[in-house]
């Protein structure tokens, strides 16, 4: 079949099943959006290239697929970095695509030039710059395959415009062959073995869930394991819906934003099992204590993970749903109520706060989101921004399902809530999206209520409005002696009218007794609405 | 800290050079030479690295190298049991006065002269960066005036080898 390269790359998305892809048209890239007219494939116009990027990440969290977005060379290009380094830390896959100079002005410094696959090799999991039309089809599959595979991640795909424009006869390949890239699935037999020996002798275990177990879709086999070992769970940032929230066994988000109950699991086990972690440093930043205390089983499928940053006594590096399946064959429990008991007991001595004390002259955003979580389904999805919403939605939000809170974690990136919800509503069966942010973060991606209005998603979004950077002026009452330093957000826009503008409804609210009857209306249909919670600037992350 | 030499199969594509360095500076690896060329098959290419690091940092580079897809294999080599050298050209001052004890010292490291002119010498030599010091150390007294090294280069003594497309070394 003769196809132009810019064809070809539509025809690739097809045969890959892509149905929805995200972006923002520019010159470079103008082969590319002419071919995409004559295919059934839906494209999202975001408001901003970094939209695009979260969105197709936010999709791809929901969807367990590859996200696909698409931008222009230069800053169309230069705009994509910050979503695909977020996609790269949380290992989320994504295929990028981006319009390049043509292939004889490149190196000359030309209009919208930039050598984005030199700028983005840090934060990519592999990058083409497409020289011959007639390695398209190799490359695209390449892509695919590398983004969603292994430890996924983002992959992105440069293409001179002469190269989208050069006709060629078009094959798919069928398979493909990476010499350099080969992931491990199944694990050890002997090692896992040896990890069934540790759980039947422990006294003390506990495991530590990441991001791992969501992407692998292994939360079944994870509560399996907690549940017939009667083995506490505490789950990293990126683990939150591994497992339900309100498991008994879930002792929640471990780490320095994390809840005693996991820190003292972890801290005090005789065995951690990590499952689909990376020992980061917000999660485990005391690795080296933990380690002297515990033999440390270590599962995860990027071998450069185990012994980074945490010394495992028993590594196994594979698919950890292959490992758990292999794992549960064989396992049993160990002698462990007397443990259970003691986290139990920890766990009832430090609940959760109700939000309720002094909620009469603001509203608290504990007691918002947990009065959220009753009246939401377990399906549906939460997206978070950056700082202290998004601490407040991962230890108070009662998420219950996997694939349904989605929040940037290693990166800590501002702005990617909104955005995100864009790709999560796209990619949901139909599912309510809620995303939480502050008056920073969500002014750093308010653009995308275009998108929003454009594709009549409704989305609802609760702000927290601390009239404050609350995260950073946290740290530096804390840390830098109170001397508060370009924190102050006190000249923010009326959100509710900036909404309105858009034609979306909102409200704002001040205090706690307002909150059941704003979330009642805001969950009453399926528009997008924005819930402003006027929140006490001194209110603290944890 | 130790010295530990690794021999990195690579894709041999434009940009990958790049990548490889990008990731020593990015990670925080201190490089102490590193050498590419192409290999008997001319997709691929060697890039011999000499890391200076303990055997955590060994480790983690090569770990992180293996996640570039471009990198096919990567195999830490014992000094023991491979050969090692580098090569270097050095250019030094030379009158009718030292011309002839700068040539017996030449022959005496076994290397050899590439080029003469009325007020220099350039010399050729190659072997282990010891050998390479010790003639540079002899030669200053003369005065030197330009040295460019290459990066050290290994291979395994024996019939091993590294392939890449088999898992299993022989």
């Amino acid at each position: 079949m003769r196809l132009t390269g810019a064809q070809a790359v539509i025809k690739a998305l097809e045969i890959e099943g892509v149905e929805y892809i995200f972006g923002y048209p520019g010159a470079a890239i103008c082969p590319f959006y002419d071919a995409l007219l004559d295919s059934g494939i839906k494209h999202i116009l975001t408001r901003n290239e970094q939209g695009a990027v979260h969105a197709a990440s936010g999709y791809a969290r929901v969807t367990g697929k590859v996200g696909v977005c698409v931008a222009t060379s230069g800053p169309g290009a230069t705009n994509l970095i910050t979503g695909i380094a977020t996609a790269y830390m949380d290992s989320i896959p994504v295929v990028a695509i981006t319009g390049q100079v043509s292939s004889e002005l490149i190196g000359k410094d030309v209009f919208q030039e930039a050598d984005i696959t030199g700028a983005t090799a840090p934060f990519c999991k592999n990058n083409y710059l497409v020289k011959k039309v007639q390695n398209l089809p190799r490359i695209m599959k390449e892509a695919f395959h590398i983004a969603g595979t292994g430890r996924p991640g983002p992959v992105l795909i440069d293409i001179p415009v002469d190269v989208q424009m050069k006709d060629f006869n078009f094959e798919y390949p069928e398979t493909v062959d990476i010499r350099g890239y080969k992931p491990t699935y199944k694990g050890h037999a002997l090692q896992i073995r040896k990890i069934a020996e540790a759980i039947g002798k422990a006294k003390a275990p506990v495991i530590c869930a990441g991001g791992g177990i969501i992407n692998a879709n292994a939360s079944g086999e994870l509560v399996e394991l907690a549940e017939r070992c009667r083995i506490p769970v505490a789950t990293t940032f990126m683990g939150i819906g591994s497992m339900p929230s309100r498991h008994e066994l879930n002792l929640g988000m471990l780490g320095s934003h994390g809840v005693y109950p996991a820190n003292y699991a972890v801290h005090n086990a005789d065995l951690v099992i990590i499952l689909g972690a990376r020992v980061g440093d917000r999660a485990m930043g005391t690795a080296r204590k933990i380690a002297e205390k515990a033999k440390i089983v270590h599962i995860d499928i990027d071998p450069a993970e185990i012994g980074k940053n945490i010394e495992a006594t028993i590594p196994v590096v594979g698919d950890v749903r292959l490992i758990l399946k292999d794992l549960l064959d064989i396992v049993a429990k160990g002698n462990v109520d007397k443990w259970n008991e003691a986290i139990q007991k920890i766990k009832r001595e430090h609940p959760l706060k109700s939000g309720q004390e002094s909620g009469q002259n603001w509203v608290k955003p504990q007691y918002l989101l947990t009065l959220l979580s009753e009246m939401t389904a377990e399906d549906d999805i939460i997206t978070t921004e950056v700082g202290q919403n998004q601490i407040w939605a991962a230890n108070y939000y009662n998420v219950r399902k996997p694939r349904t809170f989605i929040s940037s974690g290693g990166m800590g990136t501002m702005g990617y809530g909104l955005p995100s919800s864009v790709g999560a509503k796209i990619g949901s069966q139909g599912q309510r999206v809620i995303t939480v942010g502050g008056d920073g973060s969500f002014q750093m991606s308010m653009q995308e209520l275009g998108t929003i209005k454009q594709y009549k998603l409704g989305i609802k979004m609760i702000i927290f409005n601390n009239s404050r950077l609350g995260m950073v002026r946290e740290l530096q009452k804390k840390q830098y002696r109170g001397r508060y330093s370009q924190v102050f957000l006190d000249e923010n826009p009326d959100f509710v009218k900036l909404v309105q503008a858009y034609g979306f409804k909102g409200e704002r609210i001040t205090v706690n007794s307002e909150v059941r009857g704003a979330l009642e209306r805001m969950l009453a249909d399926d528009t997008p609405y924005l819930l402003e919670c006027m929140v006490d600037p001194e209110e603290p992350t944890l | 800290m130790a010295k530990h030499t690794l021999s990195v199969l690579v894709e041999n594509h434009a940009g990958v050079l790049s990548r490889v360095a990008g990731l020593f500076s990015r990670r925080g690896f201190n490089i102490d030479s590193l050498a590419v060329g192409v290999t008997e098959n001319p997709d691929i290419s060697r890039i011999t690295i000499v890391v200076d690091g303990d055997d955590y940092t060994v480790e983690q580079v090569s770990k992180q190298l293996n996640k570039l897809i471009d990198v096919i294999k990567i195999k830490q080599l014992d000094r023991s049991e491979s050969v090692s050298r580098e090569l270097a050209l050095i250019k030094v001052n030379a009158t009718t006065t030292t011309r002839s004890e700068i040539i017996q010292i030449v022959e005496i490291f076994r290397a050899k002269i590439v080029d003469v002119s009325k007020t220099t010498l350039t010399i050729e030599i190659s072997g282990g960066s010891d050998k390479v010091a010790a003639l540079e150390d002899m030669l200053k007294q003369f005065g030197i005036k330009e040295i460019v090294r290459t990066g050290m280069i290994a291979i395994e003594r024996g019939n091993r080898h590294i392939k890449a497309n088999n898992d299993n070394e022989e």
